[in-house]
């Protein structure tokens, strides 16, 4: 089969931007492609679900489309996992299209889609057995079982399971082919931190056995912990891609400094400028965030430019910068707009 | 991929039959509701036996003598009593005459009711025998019970036709619906599950249960009320089969759209409840106009109901009920033919 990266010859565009983009070249000549689709399109009636969207994913790696809800992240993977028709562009996966190989594609992917219900009065491995007879290669439940740490309630009713038990299990029912690739869809929403640590510590371990993973997160966390490279989605459009910590260091500074005035006074942007170590300057709803490249400058300064003033601060928080601020300093707007 | 528990129709069907059995509303809505109804609607329509007619002597002079002659004899239940309490039986129905001795024999009684006039007839009989009338032109009666056309006849096997189209098309509508909703059919899209098995599988655990809910009306039937089987049981078994694969066609071409329980529910109703009133399983549908008689026989449900009722009250053969089986048929090939071109998977 050789090297031979591309079944869609056209795809050679690439954002602009991002020190990502100097590698990519270089690994995708010696990397094999996973998933290929160029200017991705979904349009129901007036909404622009997905609006051209392009995606490399290679095989072996974890790709996260990290975006807030409503972005086209769902539709998206589901046009890749054959599910919706995409207006526009053909999408290949693991070399195939699904327009010829849907048969051979549906055996060598796993899934797991958001809010699937099981049946509720069938038990885990009845579920797992039945999802395992559509499938040509034997295969081993107690593995599975044991993958996702479901053995103990492989006799319950899906009804009897927690949030993080049918989550598990929906993850279970799309390893039980042992797939070439994993496709997740929001895997861990509404978790709590444990079933969520346990979920990602399953997909490590699929990773380690040399699958490649495609998921959706809201969770800027999550992608860290997991992406080997991140496609921030909004608007159905991919607004920045790359790996957690190019994107990150794309803001030109590791710490973030937040604060408010309890006055309405106002300290202008070029004051705030002048600070040392400062980067970027945001406001949001009478509150200002500072990126800083040196913040145990940064914040002395901030407070000896309030005392001289006599203002008052009603907060005052720093933190490492994260893909949320990545995200902020791209829209404007928060990942989870609570 | 050998053994046959392994192949996707056999674990698609034992889900759905596992996931039945574990509703034990749906238990008893398919298994035991029908058996209750058949009870009750027994019960309140049987033939009774003959009741004796209910006759009051009035105490007086002679009423003792009277009595004994009317206690012998048959079809006569009479009880002594003084007049005023006699009479107030007499005006509630409780007694159906008075009858008073005397030299000459008083019957007091209603004419417009009908028991009154049926009591005038026994008590005079019975009396005038029991002082020696002779019948000059001997009269012997024969009791007569038909068995076959009774009401509880008439009703179970249009209860067994009604009981495979509910629980095809409830079984297969609701079912399919359900998981559309709970986006349980779009996961299955995603794997290899080749969608003629996921079809196949319905059919598959249909054909299951169809025995069960067949036989227990028709065993109830046969057992309780001695409603005959009077065709072969292989007919009665394939008339069954073609209805169930009828209506899970029908059920199909209902759910093959609706997106909510709600909405595949109102359009259940509206397919079958006027099958259920227009096909005769509670009354002969010959009491609608003459008009919509060919209306109301080409319905699916007309037609299994007949047949079945053909070969199991008349012991119809292959031959006898064949255009009753060509309307099913045409309905369920043209539902099933018309439901996989609108089915929406998703």
């Amino acid at each position: 089969m050789g090297w031979n990266v591309c079944c869609c010859p056209h795809m050679r565009q690439w954002l602009p931007g991002l020190a990502y983009s100097t590698w990519v070249p270089l690994i995708a000549r010696m990397r094999k492609l996973a998933i290929e689709c160029t200017a991705l399109k979904k349009h129901y009636g007036s909404v622009k679900a997905v609006d051209g969207l392009d995606l490399q994913v290679f095989v072996g790696e974890c790709f996260g489309m990290l975006g807030p809800n409503g972005a086209g992240k769902t539709t998206a993977i589901e046009m890749i996992q054959g599910l919706i028709q995409p207006d526009a562009s053909e999408v290949c996966v693991l070399e195939r299209s699904w327009r010829r190989n849907e048969r051979e594609l549906r055996r060598r992917i796993g899934t797991q889609l958001q809010e699937t219900k099981f049946a509720e009065k069938l038990t885990v491995s009845e579920t797992l057995r039945l999802f395992g007879s559509f499938y040509r290669k034997a295969f081993l439940l107690e593995k599975v079982l044991d993958t996702v740490q479901l053995q103990e309630k492989r006799d319950s009713w899906v009804s009897k399971l927690s949030g993080g038990q049918k989550q598990r299990l929906s993850v279970a029912c799309a390893l039980i082919c042992e797939p070439d690739l994993l496709f997740l869809d929001e895997p861990t929403t509404g978790l709590d931190p444990q079933s969520r640590r346990q979920l990602w510590d399953t997909i490590r371990d699929f990773r380690r056995s040399g699958g490649t993973v495609m998921l959706t997160t809201h969770y800027m966390e999550e992608a860290e912990q997991l992406c080997d490279r991140v496609a921030i989605v909004d608007h159905g459009q991919i607004i920045a891609l790359g790996s957690p910590r190019d994107l990150v260091a794309s803001l030109g500074a590791e710490d973030v400094v937040e604060f408010g005035f309890e006055e309405d006074a106002t300290v202008s942007d070029e004051e705030l400028q002048a600070l040392p170590g400062v980067a970027g300057i945001g406001r949001e709803d009478g509150r200002v965030r500072l990126t800083a490249r040196r913040v145990h400058q940064t914040v002395p300064a901030l407070m000896t430019l309030v005392e001289e003033r006599g203002l008052t601060l009603n907060e005052l928080v720093t933190h490492r910068a994260s893909l949320e601020d990545v995200f902020l300093s791209l829209t404007g707007r928060h990942l989870r707009d609570e | 991929m050998s053994r046959i528990s392994d192949h996707p129709i056999f674990q698609l069907a034992l889900c759905r039959v596992k996931e039945f059995l574990r509703e034990p509303e749906a238990v008893f809505w398919v298994f035991v509701f029908p058996v209750l109804l058949a009870l009750a609607l027994g019960f309140a329509f049987s033939n009774r036996a003959p009741e004796a007619v209910r006759v009051a002597v009035e105490r007086g002079p002679g009423s003792s003598e009277l009595e004994a002659m009317l206690r012998s004899a048959s079809e006569v239940e009479v009880q002594a009593l003084d007049a005023e309490d006699a009479y107030d039986l007499l005006r509630s129905g409780r007694v159906a005459l008075v009858a008073r001795a005397g030299d000459t024999v008083e019957f007091r009684f209603d004419p417009a009711r009908s028991e009154g006039r049926l009591a005038r007839l026994v008590v005079g009989d019975a009396l005038q025998k029991a002082v020696g009338r002779e019948d000059v032109w001997e009269v012997r009666a024969i009791p007569v019970t038909d068995v076959g056309s009774r009401y509880i006849d008439f009703l179970i096997p249009g209860l067994i036709g009604m009981n495979i189209m509910s629980t095809a098309m409830w079984g297969i509508g609701f079912r399919i619906v359900r998981k559309r909703s709970d986006r349980l059919m779009k996961r299955l899209l995603a794997s290899p599950m080749r969608k003629s098995h996921y079809l196949l599988s319905h059919a598959v655990s249909r054909v299951f249960f169809l025995w069960f809910e067949v036989g227990v009306v028709l065993a109830f039937g046969y057992f309780a009320f001695g409603v005959p089987i009077r065709g072969s049981l292989l007919l009665l078994a394939f008339v069954a089969l073609l209805g169930a694969m009828t209506f899970s066609g029908i059920g199909l071409l209902v759910a093959s759209r609706a997106k909510t329980i709600e909405g595949v529910s109102g359009l259940m109703n509206f397919v079958m409840i006027p099958m259920w009133v227009c096909s005769g399983v509670f009354f002969a549908y010959s009491n609608f106009p003459e008009v919509v008689q060919p209306m109301i026989a080409s319905l699916p449900l007309t037609a299994l109901r007949d047949a079945l009722r053909a070969v199991m009250l008349e012991g119809a053969t292959m031959a006898g009920i064949g255009s009753m089986l060509v309307i099913m048929a045409l309905w369920g090939v043209g539902s099933f033919g018309v439901a996989l071109k609108v089915f929406r998977w998703e």
